[in-house]
Order: C-alpha cells, then structure tokens, then sequence
C-alpha cells in the first residue's frame, strides 16, 4: 500500500527542502514509538501528519520541537543537520508549535502570556497583538487574564505567540480539537494566508475531511512509521482510513432506541458554582435520561462539560437543601457524594483514566476494588483478595483488555486498554444510570469501536447511558438524542433526525439561547 | 512611656529576621518549591555568623557569610528535590534536621561565649524624637534595609521580567519548560536566593539582636517563617504586614515581664505559636482565595522533559 | 543548571530493588558517620566501633537499643499510616509529650496506689491524650482546610511549653526541692523488665504487636485501602467515593494514639517519672524511620532499629569520646536524604547522557 517516499518526493518541486527528517527513532523503554520516520517539509506547505491516537504523530513533534531528544536519526534544517536541545533552540531556528494542551499560564494576561517568549515588555506588546489579530483573522483581548478566555480564545492566543517569532514553520497539534464547526473555516483561512506568505505548516490530525480540503500534502503514521505520503486532495476518506489504520474504518451498528416511561437519572434547574475558581459557572441544568437511551452531550470543550461530569457522579455535592435537584431512579441525592450514588445505581467513567478512573501506580486487582469493592469484595472489613482477583480476571477476559495478567500495575496499559478495563469495570457494577465523559479520547480506533458498540449494547439492555464528548462524529455514532452545553447552560435536546452538523454547530456557540448577546458571536 | 519605646523597638528587631527569611521564602515557593528546611537554614546561618564576628569582629562579613553557609546548605536542598526529585516535604525536613544537628556540632565549642552586638544607627534627626525616636530609628541598619528589600522583590514580581518567569515557573513548570525556560534553573536559583536569605536572617538573630550563640536559639522561627509565607498570601505586600504582626507577638512575653504582671512564662512563649494556628486556620478557610494565590504547583514534583 | 540525567518513570518494580534505597541509606550513614568522626579527632576504626558496634558489645547495650526502638517502632508504624494518606502529621514529638503528661496524671495523683490495673489505665489515658492532640490538627483541617504540617509543628511547641508549665508548678513533687520534675511513680505504674541485663521492657513486646495490627491494617483492610488511595491519587478516592476528611481524621488519630502510647512507655519505662526531657526527638526520628521502612510495616521493623542504634551508638559516643550530641541529628538528616537520593534510582530509569551515546 505504501507509496514510495522518493516517488513522492521527484513530484514535488526540486526546492531545498525546509525541515528533513531522516531516520529519526524514538524509543521509551521498550515502546518504540518512532521507528525511522523521514519525512521533507518545503516552505509554504501545509503538510499534514495524519495517523490514529498512538501512532507516534505526537512524539514526532516533540522531537522536531526539542521537548524530546531523538534516540538517533538526523534532524536537518535548511540543509544544515541540528540538535534542537529545546524548544528555545527550535525557536530560535523558526520553528514554532501550537499544542493541543496549550503552554500557556491561566493566572497570567495574555499579554504577559506571551511577553514570556519574545524579548518584548507585555506593556510593549499589546498594540502589536492587536496589529496581528487584525491581520491573520485572531482577535484577542491583550489584557485579559488567561483563565477568563474560552479554549477557542487561547488557541488564538497561542497562535499569535506563536506567529510573533516569525517562525518559518509551524506545528499544529489537533488544532481543530478545540473549535466548533463554525470556527474551523476561519482558522483554515489563517492558515492559508500564512502559507501564501512562505511559511510551512505542519498540521497533524486524524479528521480526514479536514485534511483533504487544507493540505496539499500528507505523511500518513501507523505504530510509529511512515506507511505513505498522499496528495490527500485525490484521496477519498476511505483510502486514507484503510492507510491510516491499516483496514475498514470500523463503524458500530445499531437499531433504534426504545426507551422506557420512567425517568432514570433527572437533573432539575440546577445552578452550582465551582469550588476551582477557573471553573464554568452551572447555570440552570434541565436534563432527563430514561432507560434504554443514550444522551450525548456535545459543547466546545470548557463550557461547563467537566463541572457537569463531576456533579453529576458525585465528586462534586450540593447541599443537603439542594439534594432534590438530582434523583437517580427518583431518589434525591444531590447531597450524596459517589460512593453512595453508586449504591443508588449509578456508574461513572471519567475522562482522566490516570489518577481518577484508575490509580496507575496500583494492579489491576487493587483497580477493581476502587468502585466495585462494594460488591461482595469485602468481609468484616477486610478485602477478598481472591473474589477481587477473579473479578479483575473477568474484566480483562470480556473487554479483551490487553495486558499483563490482572497484577500488572495501570500505567502499564495503553490508552485504550486502560480505558476498555474501566468501562468495564464500572458495566460489570451493573448499573442503572451509566455516565461517560470522553470515552474515546487518546484511545486508538479499534479499541474506540469496541466501547462504542459496548455502549450501544448496554443501551439495548436498558441501561440509560449519558455521554459526554468534545467529538461531533462520536455522539453521531451512538446518541439517541443530543444536548448542547455551552457557558454552562445545556440547550434543549435534539433528536438524531433534528441534530444536524449546521443545528448542533449553531448551538454550541449559543444559537439556543434567547438573548443573542450571550453567544459568542466573535467564534464565528 | 518607656514600655512603649521598648515595644516599637523589640518588635522592629524581631521582626526583622521573620522579614528577611520569609521574603526568601516567598521567592522558592513562587517558583513552585516548598522549602520546610529554613529552621536548619536559619541555625547554620547564625552559627557561622557568630564565628566569623568572634574572628574578623566585623558583623558585615558575619552576615554575608552566614547567607553563604545556609546558601551551600541550600544548595544540597535543590540538589534532592530537584534532580532527586525527592518529595519536598520529606526532603526540607531532612535537610532542615542536617542543618540544625551541622549547627549544634559547629557551635558546640563557642556555647557560652559572647560578642560586641552589632552596631546601632542613629537616624539622623528622627532619632531624636521622643518615645517614636529611640523606638524606631536607633537600630541596626539591616532594620532598615529589610523593607527595602521587600519592596524590590515586591516591584520585581510584579513588574519586571524576571518576576514574570518566576511566577510562570511555579504556575506550570511544564508550560514553561514549553515555552522554553529552564524550570530546573530557575527553581535552583531561587533555592538558593531563599537559602542565602534564611542565613543572613539567622545571622542577624545571632549577631544583632542577641549576641550569643546556644543551641536551639533559632527556636522554632522558621516554622514561624513558612506559616508567615501561607498568612501572607504569597503576596510580599502582606509578607511585611506579616511579619510586624507576628514580632510584635514575640515580644509578648518580655512585655509581660518588663510590666511585673504575673503570667505564667509558658504562656506568654507561646503566643507567636497560637498567633500562628488561629491565623493559618482563618486564612484557609476561603479556599478560593488560597487556591487563586498559591503556586500552582507548589509541592509538585517536576519530572522534566527531555 | 539541567538536569545531567534523563528521567522516566518505571512500570514495573522488581522486589529485590525496593531494598536498594533502605540499604544505600544506612550505608551513607555509616560512612558519612565514620568520616564525620574522623574530622572530630577520632581514628576511624574507633568511630565506626563507637557509633555502629559498640551498642551490640554487651547485653545491656543491646537491652538500650531495644528499649529506644520501642517508641521509634511505635510511632513510625502510626505516622506511616497517615504519610501513606499522604497526611503530613509532623507532631508525634507533641503528641508523645502530651501522651506522657496524661499518662502521668494516675500514678502522680494515686501515687500510693497499688492497684495492678493502674498502668492499663495510664496507656489508655496517653493514648486519649495524643488522640486529642492530633484532633486539634485534624479538626482544624476538615474544617478550615488549614495546612497540618504548620498546624502540628505548631503544637509541637505548645506541647512543650505545656510539659514545662506543668512539671515547673501543678504536677511537680511537692518534695523534690523544687526540681522541675514530678513524683516518683509506684511499681503499679511501670511497665515490667524484659531482661535482668538491661532496661528493656514489655513496651516492645506491645510495639511488636501494634506492628503486626499496622501490617494487617495496612495491606488486608478496606479502610487502609481507601487511605492510600485518597493518598496516590486524591481524584481517584473523590471518584470513587472515599471521604477526604474521613482520611485525615484516621491518619492524625491513628498517629496521635501511637505516639501517645509512646509517650506514656517513657514515663513508665526508663524514666519513671514526669520531667522536662521526656523524648530526645522520637517524634521526629520516627518520621525518618517511617520513610526509610519505605512505609511498610515490616521495613520500619528494621528502619527503627537501625535508628536506635544511632541513638545509643551517639550515646555511647559522647560519653566515651565527648562527641557532641549534635551529631546525631546529622546522622539522622544524612540517613533520610541518602534514602531519598537512592529512591531516585527505584521509582524512575535514570538515563546517563553517556550510557546513552553507547546505545545510539
């Protein structure tokens, strides 16, 4: 399938190429997670990176970006062969990087957020900001506080810091990740009007649709090698899927809900204002889950979706008075902290699997106990070993969780394989009402159809099943109805005939809301 | 009248090394270090302070050298939680206790031995003003600069560069390795910055206001000086307020004393400590507050990236 | 200033290598120790009989040292509980000092007493009495969310103030011309020889005890689960439903009871009555023996008796060489950073820049 690279590379025009890769490797232990990558980047391209969670694109950028040392194989800019040390040296030699976590400092301005990288005083800096926001399409308060931004915002943010070097190439990680639909177009636009200037992009994503209609060429990653490079343009989704992972993209099938009459989990006007004083304000929640349907829950990721998970699974409490404002299988228990909402029926799966889903440093045994030790694991205050042994045991065996035997420690596991031994872990609990946030993130395509159709099964079997996710395509898969949270408030549900890209879009930037100054209309 | 110029005046003096040591203390902790070793710090300082003036007779170089004695000690202290990566809390501890056993062993051969107290000045004009005069200007001149050396730090966060990265540091270090600074570098500059500060304060408890060296002397006021640090805020505005406060509750007890009231000396000993609890306990109440003005990844260990 | 190695954590921890750290640390002591004398005059080899040989040299020498492991055993395997929560409880050496003012109230009021029952009742007081000395800090943080590391200094030196108050005027022997010091206690009131040779008594045999309940606590019960949760991964324990202040609660009582139960093993042990030394730093000694024991019961078994020998080696030295007693405190600092150091090597693979130039 590969196409080979030196026929590629006599297609595109002899210049000298801007950045070269040759060679690079990059081993962690025994996890290989670059294995003789060569890749040329020529000025004013945008050049995609395109590969599945776990296929190396990330560790690729960070050794061209100097957070991490290659194990061998030559890094060669504008001819010349470097060490980029760190990234002060990459900037130093035009290379500029927006991540997909940002770097930036949330108790600084952004004007301070970025004096922070060039010689400039903040002071001296904010007319400059707003000169390149006018310029490239990114306009941002200089003198606000970081916190106080939405993640589009301090994308912008990270894009001018980054453009303020004068980089001659620039690498976005996911940058689309943190944007609704109507805000992808206008970064593309950017991006355009950037490369018409001389300066190369490389745009690493795994969304084939973007790909196609911004790069004009793309490298394509599986387990940490090149596998082809594509004139994406001529490529349909297709193709690149089945290059990019190797078969079909898989999709999980499914048949129309039947939900039941009464209400599983009901949340009732509730307003909460977060203990994290960078956290989104609740505002007025309405929201019903009956058995036997999947809710998802769409937003911009920063809108309120974190505060919603974790009121609803109990880490975060209301008041005693306030208890009535959530009922699981109408029992209020607002007031209930986790552990006692489980009792009720409840199970959770959290977007962090490392230190909140599962404790890394502990085996799989020791994992098991956290949510389910209530099932039998415990005698007179003392644990079972052999009952949580041998549900661990299961819980490998029926979620084929690749691993090392139920002893081996958390972090041992892939994303994805820590990630299917939550999920099921907490179905094994039975649950009533089952909550999930970002069940895919990082996690790669196989094991992400797998939960997917796991999640539809549970649904079949009458569980009500709420998700949250930052991906549109997800809840598309598998929601019956969506709900759109956005600045804290969660917009009227949508079914899968009502939900379109253009309604949902409209939505997450606050198209539901009565009065149009609470939108954000500037995300447009 | 004349309890009164003793109080202005013991509180002035004993507030001044509270003053130097937590200034140090603010810098470490705003680039995200918790340093529980300036007791240990503050010993060795005064120890070595008290040998040099026994030598040289100069208190000047007593209290640079009493600085360099605790920076080395320091030094060891970045060298574990830095590189190490040692848990902060359990490595100040053990760096503090080698500091103050280093001390003890040090100081043993010059226990009951004395030195000329480090010189006063008269303010020129203002020390002449009754009751106020005596109280507030006739003291040795670190009196003096210790404000203002807080309100340089206090411009230096704020407003200059290096303040900026400081805060950057303690807020993310893995932002600001990103963005491209030396966290490593950095936390170990200030380590050692707060540690030459605790030893310049301990120098001055030895040699300026008592002019003895025992074991023990330093006496709990490094702690004093970390609970100062979380009273304040991590704001050196307050670190100032702070500090005056908490002398003047040290002087308590010769107050007492000096007006033959009959308390118990315990009780009196005690008040800086209970001053400290009630205080650290209000201020932690407000969460929000203290999570908005903390260091961000205060106590955190720092893995690097490379 | 970088750092000149590469650092990755490790996921996977083979037995033999968790004793690497313990075992490095005692080595440093030793040589550290060793050359730390030599500086002060003395020839090595005297050094090193004196401080690491000497307390094995006779019955009664070893009698001492396992009379000061007592309380080190005691308190490390009760703070270790707490640091496995990761609650930071830095006031054993208070709650111990509390622990012997309560437990001296008995036998100093019915000092006549010949009641057999009476040393049952001082332990039980001690240990109320350390309890409610580390609730100070626990409530303090539950409800205020104040930090317990200043809070239980803090009352490390209120605890002391108080000892001094009390042995200087209400508990002090009316008939001891006017020493700082309480009565002598009755035979009811101490706890029983092990041994004709030295001073060693049944404290141990209960420290030895308390060890065996710290082990099962620890690794067999769902509480101590739930408590080192809550400490490796707060999210975790919020997420699973483990109460945060139900944690603190337990770590500062759990540790306040040990440490007061040591401390009413003083009283009724080698010193027989109430005085302003009551403890030369247990307290703190026994948070270095917590760590070195790598916070496993069985590991503080060994880290405490290593920490006693250091006490009585230091003893020994002082009295037979005029070393200071300083010293000891160096020891101890030296013991615990030497652990952290080789931890480094453990908990994550350390890259050399040269090693790794051989590799590529």
């Amino acid at each position: 399938m590969a196409i080979g690279k030196e026929q590629v590379l006599t297609s595109v025009e002899q210049r000298q190429p801007l950045l070269q890769l040759d060679r690079l490797c990059k081993s962690f232990g025994a996890m290989r997670a670059n294995e003789d990558v060569s890749i040329s980047i020529y000025p004013g391209e945008i050049h995609a990176i395109l590969g599945e969670n776990g296929a190396g694109k990330s560790t690729l950028m960070k050794m061209i970006y100097g957070v991490l040392a290659p194990s061998s194989g030559r890094i060669v800019w504008q001819g010349e062969e470097v060490t980029v040390q760190s990234p002060a040296v990459a900037r130093s030699l035009g290379i500029g990087m927006v991540f997909q976590h940002f770097s930036l400092f949330e108790t600084l301005t952004v004007a301070e957020n970025i004096s922070l990288s060039v010689p400039e005083s903040a002071a001296a800096l904010s007319p400059r900001i707003a000169e390149f926001g006018q310029r490239f399409g990114l306009p941002v308060d200089p003198l606000a506080l970081v916190h106080s931004l939405s993640v589009g915002q301090r994308q912008r943010v990270e894009l001018i810091r980054c453009l303020l070097q004068k980089p001659r190439l620039i690498i976005m990680d996911e940058p689309t990740s943190v944007l609704p639909p109507s805000g992808i177009p206008p970064l593309f636009e950017t991006l355009r009007t950037l490369a018409d200037e001389g300066c190369a992009i490389l745009f690493i994503s795994h969304k084939l649709d973007e790909i196609r209609s911004l790069c004009q060429r793309a490298t394509i990653m599986r387990a940490g090698k090149v596998v082809g490079a594509v004139d994406p343009t001529r490529e349909t989704n297709e193709t690149l899927a089945r290059m990019m992972i190797g078969r079909e993209l898989p999709h999980p099938t499914r048949v129309p809900a039947k939900p039941g009459e009464t209400p599983a989990m009901e949340i009732r006007n509730l307003t909460s204002v977060p203990t994290d004083p960078f956290g989104v304000v609740l505002n007025d929640v309405d929201l019903t889950l009956r058995p036997g349907e999947i809710l998802g829950v769409a937003g911009v990721s920063g809108n309120g979706q974190k505060e919603l998970a974790s009121i609803l699974s109990g880490e975060t409490t209301l008041p005693r008075a306030e208890r009535e404002r959530i009922l699981i299988d109408g029992v209020a228990c607002g007031h209930m902290n986790a552990g006692q909402r489980r009792a009720l029926g409840l199970a959770f799966v959290p977007e962090e699997r490392n230190g909140r889903g599962a404790i890394p440093e502990m085996n799989l045994v020791q994992n098991t106990l956290l949510t389910a030790h209530a099932n039998g694991l415990v005698r007179r205050g003392f644990i079972n070993r052999k009952e949580a042994r041998t549900l661990a045991d299961r819980c490998i065996a029926d979620m084929d969780v690749r691993c090392q035997g139920a002893y081996a420690e958390a972090r041992s596991l892939s994303g994805g394989n820590l990630q299917k031994f939550i999920v099921g872990r907490e179905i094994m609990l039975k649950p009533k009402v089952l909550i999930v946030a970002q069940p895919t993130w990082g996690v790669d395509v196989g094991a992400a159809a797998a939960i997917r159709q796991e999640l539809i099964r549970l649904r079949d079997d009458g569980v009500a099943l709420l998700v949250v996710s930052d991906e549109l395509e997800e809840l598309f898969e598998v929601a019956d109805r969506m709900q759109v949270i956005f600045r804290g408030r969660l917009s009227p549900s949508l079914t899968r005939a009502e939900a379109s890209t253009a309604t949902i879009g409209s939505y997450m930037t606050g198209g539901f809301l009565d009065r149009p100054a609470d939108s954000e209309a500037e995300a447009a | 009248m004349a309890w009164f110029t003793f109080l202005i005046s013991g509180t002035l003096l004993a507030a001044t090394p509270l003053l130097i040591a937590a200034l140090g203390e603010v810098i470490v902790e705003k680039s995200g270090v918790l340093n529980l070793s300036i007791e240990g710090m503050m010993s060795v300082g005064a120890v070595v302070a008290f040998i040099v003036v026994l030598y040289s007779g100069s208190h000047w170089l007593a209290l640079v050298a009493g600085g360099m004695a605790a920076l080395a000690l320091s030094v060891i202290f970045a060298f574990v939680v830095l590189l190490a990566l040692g848990n902060q809390v359990v490595s100040g501890l053990a760096v503090g206790l080698f500091g103050i056993g280093v001390a003890g062993l040090v100081g043993k051969p010059y226990e009951n031995m004395t030195v000329a107290p480090m010189q006063r000045i008269d303010v020129p004009l203002l020390s002449d003003i009754p009751v106020l005069g005596p109280g507030l200007f006739h003291h040795p001149l670190p009196v003096y600069l210790a404000p203002l050396l807080a309100v340089l730090l206090w411009w230096m966060l704020k407003y200059s560069k290096v303040g900026l990265v400081l805060r950057a540091v303690g807020e993310s270090p893995e932002s600001a390795n990103a963005v491209g600074y030396n966290v490593v570098g950095v936390r170990f500059l200030a380590i050692i910055f707060g540690g030459f500060l605790a030893g310049v304060a301990g120098a001055f408890i030895c040699i300026a206001s008592s002019t003895l060296w025992a074991d023990g002397m330093i006496a709990g006021r490094g702690w004093i000086v970390i609970a100062l640090v979380m009273f304040a805020m991590w704001r050196v505005e307050r670190v100032i307020i702070g500090a005056y406060l908490f002398g003047a509750a040290s002087i308590g007890e010769l107050l007492v004393q000096s007006a033959g009231i009959s308390v118990p000396s315990q009780l009196m000993t005690s008040i800086p400590y209970i001053v400290t609890i009630v205080a650290v306990s209000i201020l932690s109440m407000d969460g929000k507050r203290v999570r908005l003005n903390a260091p961000v990844s205060l106590g955190r260990v720092y893995l690097g990236t490379h | 200033m970088r750092a000149p190695w590469m650092i990755e954590p490790r996921t996977s921890l083979s037995p033999f290598l968790s004793l690497v750290p313990p075992l490095a640390a005692v080595l440093t002591t030793i040589v550290g120790g060793v050359v730390l004398l030599t500086f002060l005059g003395i020839s090595p080899g005297a050094a090193l009989f004196q401080l690491f040989l000497a307390p094995f040299s006779s019955a009664f020498n070893i009698g001492e040292v396992l009379l000061k492991a007592t309380p080190l055993l005691l308190i490390a395997q009760g703070l270790a509980i707490g640091f496995r929560a990761k609650v930071w409880n830095i006031g054993a050496e208070g709650q111990l000092i509390v622990g012997a003012i309560g437990g001296s109230l008995l036998p100093i009021f019915y000092n006549d007493s010949q009641n057999p029952l009476m040393i049952g009742g001082m332990m039980l007081i001690g240990m109320l009495c350390g309890m409610g000395w580390a609730a100070i800090a626990a409530a303090l943080r539950t409800r205020f969310n104040a930090n317990e590391i200043l809070v239980t200094l803090m009352l490390n030196s209120l605890a002391l103030q108080l000892l001094y108050y009390l042995v200087g005027g209400p508990l002090r022997d009316p008939h001891g011309f006017n020493f700082p010091q309480s009565a002598l206690f009755p035979d009811v009131a101490m706890l029983s020889l092990l041994s004709s040779a030295g001073r060693v008594n049944t404290g141990l045999l209960v420290a030895l005890a308390v060890s065996v309940a710290a082990w099962l606590f620890v690794e067999r019960s769902l509480i101590g689960y739930k408590l080192q949760v809550g400490g490796v991964a707060p999210e975790a324990a919020r997420y699973a439903g483990f109460k945060e202040s139900r944690a603190i609660w337990l770590s500062l009582l759990i540790g306040g009871a040990a440490a007061g139960l040591a401390g009413v093993f003083e009283v009724a042990g080698p010193l027989g009555q109430l005085q302003r030394v009551v403890s030369p730093g247990y307290g703190f000694a026994a948070i270095i023996v917590a760590f070195l024991g790598g916070l496993n019961a069985i590991g503080i078994l060994f880290a405490a008796f290593f920490m006693a020998v250091i006490y009585v080696g230091g003893n020994i030295a002082q009295a037979s060489a005029d070393v200071p007693y300083a010293v000891i405190s160096i020891l101890q600092g030296m013991l615990l950073i030497g652990y952290i150091v080789a931890r480094v090597f453990v908990d994550y693979r350390v890259v050399f820049p040269w090693s790794l130039a051989k590799v590529s």
